[in-house]
């Protein structure tokens, strides 16, 4: 008996599938997922869990959260990233303190796999959506990620 | 072509004015032939565009639209670059039948093309054996396929060819059954017989459940005998590259390509004309203006022509045990039955007609 059932069973299944696609075909007109990117430069926004580049926000005072721990650097696996610090005494308290530098990363040797934002532990760098990241030289994949004469947000500690 | 149409007599006695009447015969047949080819390369652009651009709507996508308005002349935009490429082979293929293959292909399709009534009279070639001819024209097409991959010297190629061979033998067997069970409602082969014997209700109608199954199972082996998705064992991207055709490049493998659309046509168009009137509208609403069967027939051949593309867009592909099994397991003992079934309603007196 379960021969006819089968048959039943396969031509009802088959027929919701096709009740789906043929959903899906009437509202292609409004719900086309097609991007015609050169086109619509100016107004594409890409999704917030793209990941296009690693950058560094500062506030509008020029600071950023950075500590200079080096924990993106070791988390790399690539080495992509290079953090180059200093000690130096902090003006405020007047301890000597680890101070970044320079927080030096390479784009063309990044893999976009997110395990320095994930081991950052004061949430310095982030996800960027931009995604023209076609250059004409090999050097300026090369990027300084805290902008010159930013220093580190006050209360930030490793 | 032997028609009362105006426009053919005009041209048949144009002809015979200037020309003896052994020379005229053929240079209409000359005439016909450069008409169906150019049928040919237009339905078979027509519907490589066509399938594209269902296939994105139904993956919600935009499809083919950069050339010409809407992407109109994308697809003749292919066709020059296939034309544009070069030919190349593989070093120990067989170069004769590897060449001859294509044509194998074109030539069962135009042939196929050649029986179809497009509107009352417009009609190629009005055989007595219509449907019979068009079983037998449609499977000689898979001489081409298996030479093809014979003779490539591919393994891929050779394994899509045969896998191509088990289907079509297979599948050919449903196609016969389903539309033997529509003849034995018109009582005869000839198409043009056949929609004249529609003229009563169209036969799905006429011949209600075991035309609706005999129609189910027509569909479900017609997309099977043109090896399209879901029965695309032959050309199994993921398995075999391109199948049987792997080695063919420019225009050659334009003419596999085309010769698989128009055999889709084919399909449809048969499906057509056996199950809903060929080219009579809908309660003879148009009876009166003959040249707008054409219209009809178009109508409703794309719209099963949208059908097996709906098909292929939404169903899994089949494995190739399962493939047989579905064949001589449901489809060939169902079709039996749905043939015992039809001659009962006939021998009652069953049928629906108007
Ligand atoms: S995303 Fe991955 S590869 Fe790129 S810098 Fe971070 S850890 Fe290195
Ligand atoms: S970016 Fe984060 S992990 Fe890297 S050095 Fe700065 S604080 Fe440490």
């Amino acid at each position: 008996m379960s021969y006819f059932s089968d048959i039943y069973h396969g031509i009802r299944t088959l027929l919701t599938g096709m009740g789906v696609t043929g959903k899906y075909f009437l509202h292609s007109r409004k719900g086309a997922i097609t991007q015609q990117y050169p086109d619509n430069r100016d107004t594409l926004k890409m999704f917030e869990r793209f990941r296009g580049e690693v950058v560094m926000p500062h506030d509008e005072n020029n600071e950023h959260s950075c500590t200079g721990c080096q924990k993106c650097e070791i988390a790399c696996p690539n080495g992509s990233i290079e953090i180059i610090w200093d000690r130096q005494v902090d003006p405020e308290t007047g301890k000597k303190k680890k101070l970044i530098d320079k927080h030096i990363y390479h784009l063309g040797m990044c893999t976009q796999c997110g395990l320095c934002i994930d081991a950052c532990p004061s949430d310095a760098i982030k996800w960027a959506q931009n995604f023209e990241n076609a250059v004409y030289d090999r050097s300026q994949l090369t990027r300084v990620l805290n902008r010159p004469g930013s220093k580190v947000r006050a209360g930030v500690e490793e | 072509m032997y028609s009362s149409l105006i426009i053919t007599n005009n041209i048949h006695s144009w002809v015979l004015s200037w020309m003896p009447a052994a020379a005229t015969g053929i240079i209409e047949m000359i005439m016909i032939a450069l008409a169906y080819l150019t049928l040919f390369a237009v339905l078979g652009l027509f519907l490589v565009l066509m399938e594209r651009k269902v296939a994105a709507w139904f993956q919600l996508r935009i499809g083919p639209n950069r050339v010409g308005f809407f992407g109109m002349f994308q697809t003749i935009a292919d066709a020059l670059k296939l034309l544009s490429k070069e030919l190349t082979g593989t070093d120990k293929a067989d170069k004769f039948l590897y060449n001859l293959a294509p044509y194998f292909l074109i030539i069962s399709s135009l042939m196929a093309l050649a029986v179809f009534p497009f509107s009352k009279n417009l009609q190629a070639f009005d055989i007595n054996i219509g449907i019979f001819f068009l079983i037998a024209i449609s499977s000689i097409g898979v001489i081409g396929i298996l030479l093809g991959g014979w003779s490539s010297n591919n393994k891929f190629a050779l394994i899509g060819a045969m896998r191509s061979g088990v289907q079509t033998i297979s599948y050919e067997l449903s196609v016969g059954l389903s539309l033997l069970t529509m003849i034995l409602l018109t009582g005869s082969l000839q198409l043009s017989e056949i929609i004249e014997v529609q003229k009563s209700g169209w036969l799905i109608v006429q011949g209600h459940i075991p035309a609706v199954i005999a129609f189910m199972i027509y569909m479900i082996a017609g997309t099977a005998e043109t090896n399209r998705a879901p029965f695309d064992m032959v050309e199994a991207e993921s398995e075999l590259g391109a199948g049987f055709h792997t080695e063919y490049s420019g225009m050659k493998f334009a003419y596999f390509f085309l010769a698989e659309f128009i055999n889709m046509f084919i399909i449809a168009a048969i499906g057509t004309t056996v199950f809903f009137g060929g080219w009579l509208s809908p309660f003879g609403i148009t009876e009166s203006i003959p040249w707008l069967g054409v219209f009809w027939f178009m109508i409703k051949t794309f719209a099963l022509v949208f059908l097996m593309m709906w098909f292929r867009w939404t169903f899994p592909r089949l494995r190739v045990d399962q493939l047989l099994t579905l064949e001589w397991k449901y489809l060939l003992p169902i079709n039996l039955f749905n043939i015992v079934l039809m001659a009962i309603i006939i021998w009652l007196n069953f049928t629906i007609q108007f």
